[in-house]
This record gives structure tokens, C-alpha cells and sequence, in this order.
């Protein structure tokens, strides 16, 4: 399924934002292809691992690299290039639609606008695909994340509490999709506050306190 | 030991020549043929002037493009860039306050639209905005980062200000030292003073700038010791 | 690096079509200011082309500000730029696409309000026209700074009155060359001086913000 050599290795990993420690050490080492969830309450640092992940946040001591790069002193540019992102706030222009904010990633990347009309009906967004974004739904606007992703191909999945604001057909859909992914053999870590629904897919899942891993459990 | 030396006689060497310049210019030196005793500014405002515009801001400049290279980057040439650059805003001030006091008997005004008075005063509002810039932003880095920008955009606008507001009007006298071709306009023992004035006030912002890098290194090192205790107390609701 | 610039100018400027908010609420503000300062001069001074220039370039600076802080807002919330972030775009080219779509903005802005100008503060019709040129050079080299400004002040996420402070500095050469520039258009006198400033001052913000937007952005 993927390589042996892990794809994220993180050592007394901390990160600082105005003197405040999300990530208190934080010591982690995560398999090619794999799925794993963070758990844990508010404020215990489960965004801020997936940022740091992400290079989205700077490494404030301890070691990390992710996907080969140093997550001190490396190029977190290519970091962010290998990684796709979705946040639970909105991630995209809310001024353009659907499509418009597509083109402009495919444009971006020099991926064929042809791709945009598969991915959004993969997603279930081809009927909303002139709509503003600001008009869309959470759920559908959630959607047109994940479709931002699978224009996207990253190797590594980044989901920041992805089940938030999907009904039951979302969340049955989400499941197959992440099942593809990881069969695709991208590398899969959201953050959930309650542990993935299909155990079928075998999911490791960390549970965050205090910005450490204080449960690991495959 | 020569470093500690000269640590130690700084303050001390800058007091000497300070006062030297305060006694030379007031007392010793002749008054001058058109200005009178108004004139003996000039063992005063230049040497400020200089120090505000080429040592102390120059230094805050090289500091900041020092710490934006990846190989000098370092917290010691952040706080330098940050010292100097504080340091620079009371130079500027006493720019503007000494030339104002040569400038109201002299022009009749307090203030004047003058090229030279008008570009220091943009600077001064340049080394301000750095501040407050600084003040924007906690976290350290990003504080860093965002400050060595603007002050490497402030440096290139030292020339372009300087030129749109010579063009635009100028009521300052010329080069008060040289003559265009590179002679001297005043001699003897008015020389040697305003040479003494240029040394004194140039040592006074390293002795500024050297006491503020301290009072940085001790805020640093509080900053430090919270966040160990942060991060002490953040480890604590990990634990069950 | 031209690519990118493109399509980040693009964006923008579709976002602005679709939105318009220059159109009813800056453009709106900007003629209001004219007017302010047709009141401020009182009706004996009002009709003073004499004062017109640095009017027009005054007013046009509170609207650059209000076009800047713009340009960083419709970046939107964290989330979006953490997954634009992941697009890798080449920094200077998204700075080269802000300053292309700022430079848009503020050129319409301009010209309607230079026609403002003629109306509201009677400056000659031919004069304004003759000094069209280096108004948009002005405006040129205002919306490379306020690119990097605009960066510089955190983004839109920053406090509302931190861009002011760090532009106006800034803003001030572009102000008197955009100012002197216009009264020699009008009333005669020597132009290249100021065309060199504002010209200088576009080739140095680009030559700068090509080299430090990507430090902008890691920060």
C-alpha cells in the first residue's frame, strides 16, 4: 500500500502562538497510506497538529518531517504543495462559485479544467456548480472542499473535523471517499470529536490533551 | 578583555566628550560672523542629524537585512534592529527639536516646509510605524519578520523622500561642513570641536543602543521562563 | 511567476466585478470626500484649481487605503488562505497579480474621481487631461506599495489602523511627485522631475515586493 518509511515523524514536537503552547511535545510517527483521527476535547491542540502537519504552523522547538521535509529550516512552500487542507472554516473565495474556485486551484496547478466537472459531480455538487460559494450550504461547502482535494491529489489529507455539517448521506459519502483515498495510497489524518464511525477502515486513532498524545490505539 | 574594556570606558568616554563639546562649543569657540551665538547649534544638530539618519537608522537597516538572510538570522540582530531602531526615534526627535530652535529665530517659524526638516519628519513617522508595528504582533518571529521588512522598505524611501522634498522646496542652509568640492567651511579649534560633537554623539548611541540591547536580553529571558512555566502548566491537563 | 500574477489578478478582479464594493461603497466615499473638502475650503476657496491637485491626490490616498485593506480581506478567513497555501503559488507572482489588480482599481477609481475633481474643484479640463499620464504612473507605483503594505499590516486580520500607519510614510513621495506632477500639467512648469520619483518609487516597491512577499507570507 505505501512505503515503509513513515511519511510524518514528529519528536517533542512544540508549538508556540503568542506564548501560548498548542503542541506541548508532541511525539508521533505516522505510516504511507495509513488513516488515523485526532481525538480530544476543545483546545487540545487537534488543529494545531494537523497545521503543523500541514506547515501551516511553524515548529517552535523538538524535531519534525513530514513527507521528507524538515519541519525546521525546510521547504514548507513544497510542504504545502504535497499536503491538501481542509479546515472548518471556510476554505475557499466565498465571491466565486463553485466552479470559479476550482478553475482557479486547476488553473494553479496546471491541472485541465476538464477535471472540474468529474470532481464535482464525485462530490455531489454538479448541479451547484454556478452557485456562489457563499450561497452554498455548510454541508455543501464542505463538499466543494473535498473537491478542492481531489483536483488536488495531495499525499498527504489534512481534515479538520470533516463530519461537521454532514447529514448521514454526507457522512456515509465521506466514508467511501477516504476509503478510496487511502486504497489510492494517500496518507489520511482528521480530527474528529468522536472516533470514526467505520471501523472497517481500521482507523489509529490519538487522543490529544494538553496539546500531547495521551492515548494512541490501533 | 579588550571587549569588557571598552564596555567599561564607553560610558564614561561619552560623558568626557559630551561635555568637552558642551564646554568647547559654548564657551572656547568664537561666536559665528553671520549667526552669532545661534550658530553654535552646529556643534549640536548636525552630529545629532547624522546620528539619526546614518548610524542609528542605518544600523537598524543593516540589522534587518542581516536577520531577513537565512544564514545571519539570529534573535541577537533582531533586537539590535529593534534597539536601534528605538534609539533612532529619540534622535530624530532631537533632530527636530534642535533644528527648530535654530530655525524660529533664524526663518521666524517654529516649523517650515524646509526639504530637510520635512524628510526627517517622514522618517521619524517611519521609525514610529516600525514600533507600532512591532507592538501588532506577539509571537516573536512573525514580529521579527514584518519589522525587518519595514525597515528595509523605510531604507529605500531614504532616497526618494530626500529627493521629492528637495525638489519640492528647501529653505535649509547647505552642507554645513564641507564646501562642494570637498574643503572645509570652518577651521581651528571650531573644526576640532565639531569633530568632538560628531564622536560624542556617535558613541552616545552606542551607549544607548548597548543599554536597551541589555533591558531586551532581560525581557527575552523572562519571556523564556513563562514559557517554560506554560508549557510546564499546558503538559498538566494532558495528564489524568 | 507572470502566470501566476495573472491569475491572482484575475481572481481578484472578478471577485471586485461580482461583489462591488469598490463600486457602492468606496467609489461613494471617495466623491464624498471630494465634496468634504469643497466644504472645508469654504465657497470663497472652493473653486481654487490652485488646490485641487493636492485635494485629489489626498482623497485618492484615504481611498487607496480602503482599496488595500480590501484586497487582503477578500483573502478571506484563515481556512482559505491555509488551503491557498497548499496551491504553492509563487509569491512574487501573487504579489505582481495583488499590485495588477490594485493598479485596476485604483485607475478607474481615478479617473472618475479626476473627473470629480474637474467638476467639484473646477481644475481645467485640459490640464486634468494632460496630467492623466502620470496619474496612472502615480497610481501605479501606489498600488505596488500598498501590495506590500497591504501584506505587511497582517493581512485584514490585522487592526484596522496599523496600514495607515505604515503607509502613509510611505504614501508621502508619491503624494508630492502625484501633487507637483498635476499643478505642472496644469499651470506649466518642469514635469520629469516627478514622473523620475513616481517611476523610481513603482520599479523599486515592485523590484522589493518580488524579493520580500514570500518572507511576507511564511510570516
Amino acid at each position: 500500500m505505501g512505503s515503509s518509511s513513515p511519511v510524518v515523524v514528529l519528536r517533542d514536537a512544540v508549538v508556540l502562538v503568542s506564548g501560548f503552547p498548542l503542541l506541548s511535545g508532541v511525539n508521533l510517527e505516522l505510516a504511507a497510506g495509513s488513516l488515523s483521527v485526532v481525538t480530544g476535547a476543545n483546545g487540545a491542540g487537534k488543529t494545531s497538529l494537523l497545521r503543523l502537519l500541514g506547515g501551516l504552523a511553524a515548529l517552535s522547538s523538538g524535531a519534525g518531517v513530514v513527507s521528507g521535509i524538515d519541519l525546521r529550516g525546510g521547504d514548507l512552500r513544497e510542504l504545502r504543495r504535497r499536503v491538501g487542507w481542509l479546515g472548518h472554516e471556510g476554505s475557499f473565495y466565498d465571491d466565486l462559485s463553485a466552479y470559479e474556485n476550482l478553475a482557479f486551484a486547476a488553473k494553479a496547478l496546471e491541472r485541465p479544467l476538464s477535471e472540474i466537472p468529474t470532481v464535482l459531480e464525485r462530490v455531489g455538487l454538479a448541479s451547484r456548480a454556478s452557485t456562489i460559494a457563499r450561497q452554498l450550504s455548510a454541508g455543501q461547502r464542505r463538499r466543494l472542499g473535498l473537491a478542492w482535494l481531489l483536483l488536488r491529489r495531495p499525499e498527504l489529507w489534512l481534515l479538520d473535523e470533516p463530519y461537521a455539517s454532514l447529514d448521514e448521506e454526507g457522512r456515509t459519502f465521506f466514508d467511501q471517499l477516504i476509503g478510496d483515498v487511502i486504497r489510492g495510497g494517500a496518507t489520511v489524518v482528521l480530527s474528529a470529536h468522536d472516533p470514526l464511525r467505520s471501523s472497517s477502515l481500521g482507523p489509529r486513532t490519538l487522543t490529544l490533551a494538553g496539546g500531547l498524545v495521551v492515548e494512541d490505539r490501533s | 578583555m579588550i571587549r569588557q574594556l571598552s564596555q567599561r570606558l564607553l560610558g564614561p568616554v561619552t560623558l568626557v566628550l559630551l561635555v568637552l563639546t558642551l564646554w568647547l562649543g559654548l564657551w572656547v569657540t568664537p561666536s559665528f560672523e553671520v549667526q552669532g551665538n545661534l550658530a553654535r547649534l552646529v556643534y549640536v544638530h548636525p552630529a545629532i542629524a547624522w546620528v539619526a539618519l546614518y548610524v542609528s537608522f542605518g544600523t537598524a537597516t543593516i540589522a534587518s537585512a542581516l536577520y531577513l538572510w537565512r544564514r545571519t538570522r539570529s534573535a541577537v540582530v533582531d533586537r539590535v534592529a529593534h534597539c536601534a531602531m528605538e534609539v533612532s526615534v529619540v534622535f530624530i526627535i532631537l533632530t527636530l527639536i534642535t533644528g527648530s530652535i535654530w530655525g524660529r529665530p533664524a526663518w521666524g517659524v517654529w516649523w517650515a516646509w524646509d526639504a530637510r526638516l520635512t524628510s526627517t519628519a517622514i522618517l521619524g513617522v517611519f521609525a514610529l510605524a516600525y514600533l507600532a508595528l512591532r507592538r501588532a504582533n506577539d509571537d516573536p518571529e512573525l514580529r521579527a519578520r514584518r519589522g525587518a521588512v519595514l525597515a528595509l522598505l523605510a531604507a529605500i524611501n531614504v532616497p526618494i523622500i530626500h529627493f521629492s522634498v528637495q525638489w519640492w522646496k528647501t529653505l535649509h542652509q547647505g552642507a554645513t561642513v564641507f564646501t562642494p568640492d570637498h574643503g572645509l567651511k570652518i577651521h581651528g579649534i571650531q573644526a576640532w570641536t565639531l569633530l568632538i560633537s560628531f564622536i560624542g554623539f556617535t558613541l552616545l548611541f552606542f551607549w544607548l543602543l548597548r543599554a536597551r540591547y541589555r533591558l531586551e536580553v532581560l525581557r527575552d529571558e523572562r519571556y523564556a521562563a513563562s514559557l517554560e512555566e506554560a508549557l510546564v502548566q499546558r503538559r498538566r491537563e494532558g495528564v489524568r | 511567476m507572470i502566470r501566476i500574477a495573472l491569475l491572482v489578478a484575475a481572481k481578484d478582479l472578478r471577485i471586485e466585478r461580482r461583489s462591488r464594493v469598490l463600486l457602492w461603497q468606496v467609489l461613494p466615499f471617495g466623491a464624498m470626500a471630494l465634496v468634504l473638502c469643497g466644504l472645508a475650503l469654504g465657497p470663497q476657496h472652493a473653486g481654487h484649481s490652485s488646490a485641487g491637485p493636492g485635494l485629489f491626490y489626498l482623497v485618492m490616498l484615504l481611498v487607496a487605503l480602503l482599496v488595500i485593506n480590501r484586497s487582503q480581506v477578500i483573502e478571506g478567513s484563515p481556512g482559505t488562505k491555509a488551503s491557498v497555501a497548499t496551491l504553492g503559488l509563487d509569491p512574487a507572482g501573487v504579489f505582481l497579480g495583488k499590485a495588477l489588480a490594485l493598479m485596476v482599481e485604483l485607475w478607474l477609481m481615478g479617473v472618475v474621481l479626476l473627473a470629480g475633481s474637474v467638476l467639484l474643484l473646477h481644475t481645467a479640463l485640459v490640464g486634468t487631461l494632460s496630467a492623466l499620464p502620470s496619474v496612472l504612473v502615480t497610481l501605479a507605483a501606489l498600488s505596488a506599495a500598498g501590495a506590500l503594505y497591504g501584506a505587511l499590516s497582517g493581512g485584514g486580520q490585522g487592526p484596522a489602523t496599523l496600514l495607515p500607519v505604515l503607509s502613509f510614510p510611505a504614501f508621502a513621495p508619491l503624494l508630492i511627485a502625484g501633487e507637483r506632477s498635476f499643478s505642472a500639467a496644469l499651470h506649466g512648469g518642469a514635469l520629469w522631475q516627478w514622473w523620475v520619483i513616481s517611476l523610481v518609487a513603482l520599479a523599486a516597491y515592485v523590484a522589493l515586493g518580488i524579493l520580500l512577499y514570500g518572507v511576507l507570507e511564511e510570516s
